[in-house]
């Protein structure tokens, strides 16, 4: 693989910065810009700069719609994110480390709903259904533990491989200094998943705040919205508004980007390093 | 630690504590109400649902009230051709995306595992459109394909002089349009683990390779595909179960239309919901499990075989 001679790597790479700048940077660029022009401008949705960049002023503008929707759908976009991926990591990670560390009968039965959790698609009015005997429909706690529910396989079966890799003397000498099961799980083994609890935070916390489908079914209603159903505010009234669209659009996109940012070393690094050291 | 053993059944042999009975210390120290926070709401929410699917799609029901009607709701689900036509895109849509990803992944992959200029900056680029939702991706696709306004029949005009295809509003292409954008957003997840996949390869390999004379085809041909192979399976089953549940993006850019023309079983499991058809839509649940599982699970026990040869 490393056998390439100079002008092939230069050759090959502006090839790549080309195409992916076509393909992959210039839909970027078009929202951006699209979200900085005046309202009859961004009719035209044309690719160009815009020729008075507003894009401050529509970005308050799509704030400030419809009585702050956006600010109520940020604030419960950001409430069921955080609960429902810290909820799914935690009882995630209690399955998985018992589930590794004991062989019980009731493992060959948890290892096939894990599966089944991956594959089967949720069934959506008889969870409707179940949620209103609860009375949890249309509420935005039944919302975040269906996140939960439904979340759950991935986390435990990326957290099982994760768990199998750290070795059992560490639960050994805990025990020896008088640690009971609880301390030992929270204070000893918890701590040390660290890497792949940043990569799990990070792959649901994308998936949880862009879902869309979720929380159609089970959280419908305008004034309890997540931000994903604000992009219907400019699309279903007779005249499309591009500008504040795009707006919309670029500020619901900024959060997980930025995450990602944040943390794409460490998602690297507890991809590679796996281990626990010592 | 020197004075503690374990043995393989998880008995300690203490030498600073009397032994204890293996099966008590085994219960002490892993509970099993450890599993019961993460059951109930997983069985409360997922399980009982899909449990009663089976039930309740053989009645006409109102949330309330449900009255058994027997096979009523499967006639009729593969007898109107605007439902029937959704299980054949499911099945279209399902395996484009996900062939068209092994095989973008893998080239795109190739190409970011080689020493080129820019690679970081290449990676990035073709992951970002992962982090952005199906509805931003579909909003901003929807008007990039505009049959008039939108900037690629533009370009394909200013081109060729011809006019573009109408992408998302010409029946024949609608599907296959909506597939392609999801290709756009999910290859960089694909490309990621590939990459991680050829990472994975021993150096020495295409050390030896060099050594015999191999040129880059062969050595592509003779050691990358082989051997990325648990990297093509994972992309495969994926991108699949992924394919053929897809909603989000189908839903934001064409609602299923024109007419049924891009209408997948989750479309049709949404719309017949939204009609108060709850039998209905549960029978398309129904039909989607079988469909998924009876796809799925083959496919990935037969990957898995393959791979444990290799």
């Amino acid at each position: 693989m490393n056998a390439m001679r100079r002008p092939t790597r230069w050759l090959v790479g502006l090839i790549g910065i080309l195409v992916t700048t076509g393909l992959f940077l210039v839909p970027f660029a078009f929202v951006f810009t699209m979200a900085a022009k005046d309202t009859n401008e961004a009719s035209l949705l044309e690719f160009s700069w815009p020729t008075h960049f507003q894009l401050w002023q529509n970005v308050v503008e799509v704030f400030r719609a419809r009585d702050f929707m956006l600010v109520i759908a940020f604030i419960n976009s950001t409430i069921l994110t955080v609960a429902s991926v810290t909820l799914m990591v935690v009882f995630g990670a209690m399955v998985a480390y018992v589930l590794d560390r004991r062989k019980s009968r009731l493992n060959p039965l948890i290892n096939t709903l894990v599966l089944a959790g991956l594959i089967i698609p949720p069934a959506v009015v008889p969870t409707i259904w179940v949620m209103q005997s609860l009375g949890l429909f249309k509420t935005l706690p039944g919302l975040i533990l269906v996140e939960v529910a439904f979340g759950l396989a991935f986390t435990v079966l990326t957290m099982r491989a994760f768990i199998a890799s750290i070795p059992r003397e560490i639960d050994e000498a805990a025990i020896v200094d008088g640690a009971g099961p609880l301390r030992l799980f929270f204070q000893v083994i918890f701590p040390l998943l660290r890497s792949v609890i940043v990569t799990i935070v990070v792959v649901q916390s994308i998936f949880v705040f862009n879902d869309f489908q979720n929380p159609l079914y089970f959280l419908p209603g305008s004034q309890n919205a997540t931000v994903q159903l604000t992009l219907f505010n400019y699309m279903s009234q007779s005249q499309t508004t591009y500008n504040l669209l795009f707006a919309n659009v670029l500020v619901i996109t900024v959060p997980m980007l930025v995450m990602y940012i944040i943390f794409q070393r460490q998602i690297v690094a507890g991809m590679t390093s796996g281990a626990v050291k010592g | 630690m020197s004075s503690t053993t374990s043995s393989r059944d998880g008995s300690r042999v203490s030498l600073a504590k009397p032994p204890r009975a293996s099966a008590e210390h085994v219960d002490a120290t892993y509970p099993l109400w450890f599993h019961i926070p993460a059951g109930v709401i997983y069985i409360v929410l997922f399980i009982v649902p899909t449990i009663f699917s089976f039930y309740f799609a053989f009645t006409r029901w109102t949330l309330f009230k449900s009255t058994f009607i027997g096979f009523d709701n499967f006639v009729l689900f593969f007898s109107e051709p605007g439902l029937i036509g959704s299980l054949r895109n499911t099945l279209v849509y399902g395996f484009i995306t996900s062939a068209a990803k092994v095989v973008l992944g893998m080239l795109l992959a190739v190409v970011l595992s080689a020493p080129i200029i820019a690679r970081g900056y290449l990676r990035s680029v073709t992951f970002f459109p992962v982090l952005v939702s199906a509805v931003g991706v579909g909003i901003t696709f929807q008007v990039l394909l505009d049959p008039f306004n939108g900037i690629v029949n533009k370009l394909i005009s200013s081109v060729t002089g011809a006019d573009g295809p109408g992408w998302l509003t010409d029946p024949d292409i609608a599907l296959l349009s909506v597939a392609g954008i999801d290709v756009w957003k999910g290859l960089g997840l694909a490309t990621l683990i590939y990459i991680a996949g050829i990472a994975a390869i021993p150096n020495e390999y295409f050390e030896a390779a060099r050594v015999d004379g191999a040129n880059s085809w062969q050595m592509f041909r003779h050691i990358i595909l082989p051997l990325s192979f648990p990297a093509t399976s994972t992309v495969i089953i994926l991108s699949l179960i992924g394919g053929l549940r897809s909603f989000d993006l189908i839903w934001t850019t064409t609602q299923g239309g024109p007419g049924f023309a891009s209408d997948v079983i989750a479309s049709v499991i949404y719309k017949q919901y939204q009609a108060g058809f709850y039998g209905l839509s549960t029978a398309g649940n129904v039909i989607l499990f079988v469909v998924v599982t009876a796809i799925i699970y083959p496919l990935s026990r037969w990957l898995n075989s393959k791979e444990t040869v290799l």
